[in-house]
């Protein structure tokens, strides 16, 4: 299964308004990721990483190509569509962690499983197991106000990995974090792909990211520069 | 996920404090208003009903056409007759005969020559009857004398406090009541003055004689006669469709359009305005309600707004994670609806301790009032009813759905492409 296609962009193009002109974010994108796959996009500012994650995560539409994401052709996808795959199959994690201040971790945690509509037993199981994996269980009845940076990432990838889903997006998850926790992080990232098969796609700039990547996909002013394999001590293949 | 919803409220002040303030303060002023109001149409109504209109009143058709003038040449006869014929077929109102009589009055001095004399407008009631529909406890008169007692003997007369006070009247002091009997000829008729009342209604206030029914017969010769039959209802509460049925079937089997001197029901909203009147205070309290809607709606709509850019985060957080817009903007109103029905609680409460408050003590208008030809009382007392108990949940409820629905709006708007950007900051 790990050959499973989750993702495929053919020929994607994104493109801008700018007054009477268009800005081309994406040109010819052509990329396809892999059940397991541990994938960072990496590029400069203003590269497109952002635009080709939202439109990978249903966020956003492409102007011309195509894009499928679990099967199905996201330009295609209704509003309701979209926030329905993001609920039972995508995950986000964001730079700035955007942990409900009012809930406590648990609560956070457990807020895609209520929108899931799964029964409260099963929903507990399932938070303490993502807080487990997470090694935050004694935070769980704490506000995200008496967490520090590195705790809250923490859980804000316990609630992305609650509802086990079969792709992660990660907006540059270590931006706001120092190297030790950073590396904590993604270690726990690495496990949960190895544990769970999950798909993590990264978008980010962050050395310490770039040496945990099986796949660094460089994308300089909206065109995919290089596709590169990693093995984790080096690179092993350049397309 | 209502509880969810539920804590994200309780917990976050700055989300419920604000809007839930906004609509006890609402509810608060819908609920006092609302008692105010009742109260106010409810005096109107027990007053005029008691001390003038009756819930129902018999004349004679010409009696009616110049009632100001207190025409008592046009006055009912046989009234005995009619008595009986209203108790029997109309039994649930109690029938009240009264003349209604303008004079002057006359006090004597030592030696037989006048002292004071100045004009009265008197009512005549059985003061003697017994029972919970007597006259003497419509017209409060045990509560409103302020000094002497009450009547004892048929002769023996009330006067109001300003009359007594202006004219030198003391208890025990004699008084010539000059007028006309009901066939134009002249009356002269002496009363001894009991007893000094202060009604707390200015038109009965300020010159007004209560004298015993049949000694007024005597007086203006009204032999089995009397200016007007009052009906109240026996439970007290005007109905006013039993009402026009009574005045529809009395008129049909008594009245006479070609017989002046036939009688003629009217209903108590036929009479003083008091069928315009009415309408305008039940539904001024209506407009009221719509305009504290229309006012805290646009209130809440801004605290919506505001807590929207503070909870532009959490609401991109969640449209991220796969909340579907009308999922998001239906949990929005829920919220809304559990916000509203904490402040209508709260301010339900707050009203009704205010109304109650002003049940029991009552507002003085008398300030008011010197020259209003209106039979109200004057203190006004507001009046608590089942409804006050939820009428201040139409506001609360409504202004707070109304409000989130339209700041609500902007969910829809969000752009999901802009999310991550939005999220970075």
């Amino acid at each position: 299964m790990e050959n499973e296609v989750q993702v495929k962009t053919e020929h994607l193009v994104k493109r801008y308004p700018m007054g009477a002109e268009s800005f081309p974010a994406l040109q010819d994108i052509n990329l396809q990721f892999m059940k397991g796959e541990f994938t960072g996009i990496v590029g400069p500012s203003g590269s497109g990483k952002t635009t080709l994650l939202n439109i990978i995560g249903t966020l956003d539409k492409p102007t011309e190509g195509e894009a499928l994401l679990l099967g199905k052709t996201i330009s295609k996808l209704t509003h309701k569509e979209g926030a329905k795959i993001r609920n039972e199959h995508l995950g986000f994690i964001f730079q700035t962690y955007n942990l409900l201040p009012v809930y406590t971790v648990f609560e956070n945690v457990e807020f895609p499983l209520l929108l899931l509509s799964m029964e409260k037993k099963e929903r507990d199981e399932a938070v303490w197991q993502a807080l487990e994996w997470m090694q935050i269980t004694e935070k769980a009845k704490v506000k995200p106000n008496q967490l520090s940076g590195g705790q809250a990432q923490r859980v804000a990838i316990a609630r992305s990995i609650v509802k086990k889903p079969k792709i992660v997006i990660a907006d540059e998850p270590t931006a706001n974090l120092d190297a030790k926790n950073s590396h904590r992080i993604l270690q726990l990232m690495v496990d949960l792909n190895k544990d769970l098969q999950t798909t993590f796609i990264f978008s980010t700039h962050d050395e310490k990211v770039i040496q945990y990547l099986r796949r660094i996909i460089n994308l300089e002013d909206g065109r995919v520069a290089s596709d590169e394999l990693v093995e984790l001590n080096g690179i092993a293949t350049q397309e | 996920m209502i509880r969810f919803i539920l804590k994200g409220v309780l917990r976050d002040r700055s989300r419920s404090l604000i809007p839930v303030l906004i609509v006890a303060i609402g509810v608060t002023l819908t609920v006092l208003i609302y008692g105010w109001m009742n109260g106010v149409v409810d005096n109107l109504m027990r007053t005029n009903a008691y001390y003038n209109t009756g819930h129902l009143k018999v004349a004679t058709r010409a009696y009616w056409t110049e009632a100001e003038q207190l025409p008592n040449d046009l006055a009912l006869t046989g009234m005995d007759r009619l008595l009986t014929f209203l108790h029997k077929n109309y039994p649930d109102v109690e029938w009240k005969p009264r003349i209604r009589f303008g004079g002057l009055l006359d006090i004597p001095g030592p030696n037989d020559e006048t002292r004071e004399q100045g004009p009265t407008a008197g009512i005549a009631l059985d003061l003697f009857e017994s029972g919970k529909w007597a006259e003497r406890r419509l017209f409060k008169l045990q509560e409103s004398l302020v000094k002497g007692r009450l009547p004892r003997t048929q002769n023996e007369v009330l006067l109001s406090n300003q009359m007594a006070r202006s004219m030198n009247i003391d208890m025990g002091d004699e008084a010539t009541l000059i007028g006309s009997t009901m066939y134009g000829g002249m009356a002269m008729y002496n009363f001894k003055v009991v007893g000094v009342l202060t009604f707390g209604v200015q038109l009965l206030d300020r010159g007004s004689m209560i004298a015993h029914l049949n000694a007024v017969q005597r007086a203006l010769n009204m032999d089995n006669a009397c200016s007007e039959i009052y009906g109240i209802f026996k439970n007290d509460i005007y109905s006013a469709e039993r009402a026009a049925d009574i005045k529809q079937d009395f008129n049909r089997q008594k009245s006479k359009p070609d017989d002046a001197f036939s009688p003629q029901m009217k209903l108590l909203t036929d009479q003083q305005g008091l069928g315009e009147l009415l309408p305008v205070y039940r539904s001024a309290w209506l407009v009221l309600l719509l305009i504290f809607v229309a006012a805290m709606s646009i209130v809440l709509w801004n605290a919506g707004l505001m807590a929207g850019i503070r909870r532009y985060g959490e609401i991109g957080v969640r449209l991220a994670m796969g909340e579907d817009k009308g999922h998001l903007y239906r949990m929005m109103i829920a919220e809304s609806v559990i916000i509203g029905l904490i402040g209508s609680v709260l301010g339900t409460a707050i009203g009704l301790a205010g109304t109650y408050y002003l049940q029991s003590v009552g507002v003085d208008i008398s300030g008011f009032m010197e020259d209003a030809s209106m039979f109200i009382m004057d203190r006004v007392r507001a009046r608590v009813t089942p409804t006050s108990y939820v009428i201040g949940f139409i506001p609360g409820l409504l202004a707070t759905i109304l409000g989130t629905s339209i700041s609500g709006i902007g969910i829809y708007k969000r752009q999901t492409s802009q999310l991550f950007k939005e999220l970075e900051t």
